[in-house]
C-alpha cells in the first residue's frame, strides 16, 4: 500500500485530535484527544519505518523504537494529568474548563 | 584712584543685594541709609576719579577686570574705560541718583517695609546697570548695562504690581525696548563679522580704515541707532515713555528723565567716529530727532496730567539731543544731557512733591494756586521751567542755544523747525506752571486741607537741583562771551576722532549773538502769551475739538499701533493657539497617549484565564513557527 495513505490517515487523526483539544469543554475528553494526537504520530512513525525497510535502510527499526518512547511518555503524562483533574474536581466539583478561569487579571 | 573705578558700580550692587535679600528684616531707615549711602559713596569715588581725569593731557585708561568671552579669535574682556565722557556721566548718574534716592526715602514712606526695601533694591540695581553701561570699554559690556536698565525700568514701572494697567505699561516699555535691543544686537554681530572685535578702539580703528560711506559701517550705525530709538524714546518707539509714568515719581525722575533715556545719547556720542564716517545716517538721526521733538512738543500742549506733560517734554528734549548728534554737535548733545538731567529731574521731583501734597491727584485741572501752600516747591519748579524754556542765565539756555546754533550752521530749515519746537516747549511748560501754581485752588475741600509743603528730605534735593539748573550752564559758556567753553575743551579728546573726519560747522560770532537774541525774545513772548491764557485758569469743562482733540489724543499713534501691530499679532497668536496648538500638536501628543492605552486594553484580553483560549494560542504559535520554518 503506498505510504501516502498512511500519511493522510495520520494527518486526519492528528487534526481531529487538535480540533478536539480546542473545541471540547470536558477536561477528560481533551485528554482523550491529546492521546489521539499522540497515537496519530505513532501511526506515522510505524508507516515510515515500513517505508524505510522497503527502501533497504538497515536502521528502519529506529522509528519503531521511537514509538515505544512516545507511548511511555504518553502514559506518564496521563498519570499526572488525571491526578490533576481529580484534584481540581475535588475542589470545584466540575471538569468544565470554562469555569476554571481564575488565572485571569 | 582710577584703579578703584570698579568700586563705583560695585557699591550700588552691594546695596541691591543687602536691601533685596534683607527686605523682610530691615527697617525703613536702615534700608534708606543703605540705599542712599551706597550711591553717595559711589558719587564720592566718581568725584575723585573726575578730578584725576580732568587734568589736561589725560588719556583714556582701560581697567580690565577679567576675561569675559574668549571664543576663537574673538576676545571680549570685562573692562572699564575711564575717560572724560564716562567720568562726566558717572558724576551725573551718581550725583542726580543720590539726590533722588534721598528724595525717595520721604516720598515712598507710606509703603510697607518690604515694598520699601524692594523699591530701593531695584533702584540700586538700576544705578549699577547704568554705571556698567557708561563704563564699559566695549559694546558687549555696554549692552549688558543696556539690558539691565531695561529690566529695572520694567520692574520699577510695574512696581505697584497689583494694578493691571501699570503692569501693561511696564510690559509695553519692556517690549519696545527689546525691539530696539534687537537692532543693537544685530549691530554688534555686524561689528564682530567685520572687525572681529567689539572693543571701542578696535571698532573705530577698523571703521576708519574702511573710509567714508562704507556700507557695513552704515549698517552698523543705523542698527545701533535703532537700539537708541527704543531706549531713548524716539519715533517710532516712543509711546512707552508717557505710559511709564505709571511708576513712582522718583523713578520717572531718575530713569525716564535723567539717566536711562540718555543711554542712547551716550552710545551715539561714544560712537561718534562711526557716525561721522557715514554722514547720510547722521542726517537720518537728525531728522528723526527733530520730528520727534516737534511731535512730542505738540502733544504736550494739550495734556492734563502733570507727569504726562513732563514725559512728552522728555521725549521732545531727547529729540533735541539727537538733532545735535545728527548735525555733529557732540559736545552740545552731552551738555544738554547734563543740563536736562538737572532741570528735568527737578521738574519731576517737584511734580512728585505736588502729587504728594494733593494726596495722589495728578490732574492739573484740579490744582491751582499752589504757590501759597508750597513755597519751596513753587520756586524750584519755576526755576526748572525757566531753565527748560531757555531763559538766559540758566543752564538750559546755554545748552539749547548751542544746539540751535549748530543746527543753523548745518541747515536753515531744520533751524526754523527746531526753534518752533523750543517755543512750544516754553509755552507748554509755562502753561503747566501757571495752571498748577497760579490762580485759585480748584480741588475739593479735603484736598485743600491736606495741602502742605513736603518734608526736608524732599525739598532739599529740589533746592540742590535748582541751584545746579542755574549754575550748570557755566560749564558751557559759548565762545562769543569771550571765555573758553569748559565742557568742549574737557571733552575734546573723546570727540577728536569725529572732528578729524568731518570738521564741525563754524558759525560767525555775530550770527550767534543774533540767534541768541532772537530765541530769547521769542521765548519771553511765548511765556507771556501762556501767562495771559493760563494765569487765571478755570476749568471750563468743555471737550476739545478739532486739532486740540487730536493733540490731546496723542495724534492717535497708540490706536494706530494697536490696530496695525497689536491686533494682527493677537489674531496670529490666537490662530496658532487654536488651530495649530490645540488641534494639531495637542491632538498628536494626547493621541499618542490614547493609542498606547487602547493598545494595552486590547493586549489585556489575551489574559482572560480561559484554558481553552491558551491552548488555541499555542496552536496558532506552532503553526506560525512551522510556516516560518518552511519559508526560511
Amino acid at each position: 500500500m503506498p505510504v501516502q495513505y498512511y500519511i493522510f490517515l495520520s494527518i486526519a487523526l492528528f487534526c481531529i485530535g487538535v480540533m478536539g483539544v480546542l473545541m471540547r469543554r470536558n477536561a477528560i475528553i481533551i485528554f482523550m484527544c491529546i492521546e489521539l494526537m499522540l497515537n496519530a504520530v505513532n501511526l506515522l512513525m510505524v508507516a515510515f519505518s515500513k517505508m524505510w525497510a522497503d527502501a533497504g535502510r538497515i536502521d528502519a527499526a529506529a522509528a519503531q523504537i521511537f514509538v515505544f518512547f512516545i507511548m511511555v511518555v504518553a502514559a506518564a503524562e496521563v498519570a499526572v494529568g488525571l491526578a490533576i483533574i481529580v484534584m481540581v474536581y475535588r475542589n470545584t466539583h466540575a471538569v468544565d474548563i470554562n469555569i476554571l478561569n481564575r488565572l485571569k487579571n | 584712584m582710577i584703579n578703584l573705578v570698579w568700586l563705583v558700580p560695585f557699591l550700588p550692587l552691594l546695596g541691591f543685594l543687602i536691601n533685596g535679600l534683607g527686605r523682610r528684616y530691615l527697617s525703613k531707615s536702615q534700608v534708606g541709609i543703605v540705599g542712599s549711602g551706597v550711591i553717595l559713596a559711589a558719587f564720592v569715588v566718581s568725584l575723585l576719579i573726575f578730578l584725576e581725569v580732568r587734568q589736561p593731557g589725560f588719556s583714556a585708561q582701560t581697567i580690565t577686570l577679567f576675561d569675559f568671552i574668549s571664543a576663537g579669535s574673538l576676545h571680549i574682556p570685562f573692562a572699564f574705560q575711564v575717560d572724560q565722557l564716562s567720568a562726566l556721566f558717572l558724576l551725573i548718574i551718581t550725583g542726580v541718583g543720590s539726590l533722588i534716592h534721598i528724595y525717595s526715602t520721604a516720598y515712598m514712606h507710606d509703603e510697607s517695609n518690604e515694598s520699601f526695601a524692594r523699591y530701593f533694591a531695584y533702584l540700586n540695581l538700576f544705578v549699577f546697570s547704568m554705571l556698567i553701561l557708561v563704563l564699559g570699554a566695549n559694546y558687549v559690556l555696554m549692552f549688558i548695562g543696556w539690558e539691565g536698565v531695561g529690566l529695572c525700568s520694567y520692574l520699577l514701572i510695574g512696581f505697584w504690581f497689583k494694578n493691571t494697567a501699570y503692569n501693561n505699561a511696564a510690559k509695553k516699555a519692556f517690549v519696545m525696548n527689546r525691539i530696539g535691543d534687537l537692532g543693537f544686537l544685530l549691530g554688534i554681530f555686524l561689528m564682530i563679522v567685520n572687525f572681529n572685535s567689539v572693543t571701542f578702539s578696535h571698532v573705530f580703528g577698523g571703521a576708519k580704515a574702511m573710509g567714508l560711506n562704507n556700507v557695513a559701517v552704515a549698517a552698523i550705525a543705523i542698527l545701533l541707532f535703532v537700539g537708541a530709538m527704543g531706549k531713548s524714546a524716539q519715533i517710532p518707539l516712543y509711546t512707552w515713555l508717557p505710559d511709564a509714568m505709571a511708576g513712582p515719581t522718583p523713578v520717572s525722575a531718575l530713569i525716564h528723565a535723567a539717566t536711562m533715556v540718555t543711554a542712547g545719547i551716550y552710545m551715539v556720542a561714544r560712537s561718534n567716529v562711526l557716525y561721522s564716517l557715514v554722514p547720510h545716517i547722521q542726517t537720518v538721526v537728525a531728522i528723526i530727532g527733530l520730528v520727534t521733538a516737534l511731535l512730542a512738543a505738540s502733544i504736550a500742549l494739550k495734556q492734563n496730567d502733570i507727569k504726562k506733560v513732563l514725559a512728552y517734554s522728555t521725549v521732545s528734549q531727547l529729540g533735541y539731543m539727537f538733532l545735535a548728534l545728527g548735525v555733529g554737535a557732540y559736545t552740545a548733545a552731552v551738555f544738554h544731557v547734563m543740563t536736562h538731567a538737572f532741570f528735568k529731574a527737578l521738574l519731576f521731583l517737584g511734580s512728585g512733591s505736588v502729587i504728594h501734597a494733593m494726596g495722589g491727584e495728578q490732574d492739573i485741572r484740579k490744582m491751582g494756586g499752589l504757590k501759597k501752600y508750597m513755597p519751596t516747591t513753587h520756586w524750584t519748579f519755576l526755576v526748572g521751567c525757566l531753565a527748560i524754556a531757555g531763559i538766559p542765565g540758566l543752564s538750559g539756555f546755554f545748552s539749547k542755544d548751542e544746539i540751535l546754533a549748530h543746527t543753523f550752521a548745518a541747515n536753515k530749515v531744520m533751524y526754523v523747525l527746531a526753534l518752533a519746537g523750543a517755543l512750544m516747549t516754553a509755552f507748554y511748560m509755562f502753561r503747566l506752571y501757571y495752571i498748577t501754581f497760579s490762580g485759585s485752588f480748584r480741588g475739593t475741600h479735603e484736598q485743600e486741607h491736606h495741602l502742605h509743603e513736603s518734608p526736608a528730605a524732599m525739598t532739599i534735593p529740589l533746592v540742590v537741583l535748582a541751584l545746579l539748573s542755574i549754575l550748570g550752564g557755566y560749564l558751557g559758556l559759548p565762545e562769543v562771551f569771550g571765555v573758553k567753553h569748559l565742557l568742549a575743551s574737557y571733552l575734546s579728546p573723546v570727540f577728536a576722532g569725529s572732528a578729524a573726519i568731518a570738521t564741525p560747522h563754524h558759525l560767525e560770532h555775530s550770527m550767534e549773538w543774533i540767534l541768541m537774541g532772537l530765541s530769547t525774545v521769542l521765548v519771553i513772548v511765548f511765556i507771556l502769551i501762556a501767562r495771559g491764557r493760563y494765569a487765571k485758569y478755570t476749568d471750563s469743562g468743555k471737550e476739545n475739538t478739532g486739532l486740540a482733540k487730536v493733540l490731546e489724543n496723542k495724534w492717535y499713534v497708540d490706536e494706530l499701533y494697536d490696530a496695525v501691530i497689536v491686533k494682527p499679532l493677537g489674531m496670529l497668536s490666537r490662530f496658532f493657539q487654536d488651530k495649530l496648538e490645540r488641534n494639531g500638536i495637542d491632538r498628536l501628543v494626547n493621541g499618542a497617549g490614547r493609542a498606547v492605552t487602547w493598545g494595552s486594553q486590547q493586549a489585556r484580553r489575551l489574559q482572560n484565564g480561559q484554558v481553552g483560549f491558551y491552548v488555541f494560542a499555542m496552536v496558532i504559535g506552532i503553526i506560525v513557527l512551522f510556516v516560518i520554518g518552511l519559508l526560511l
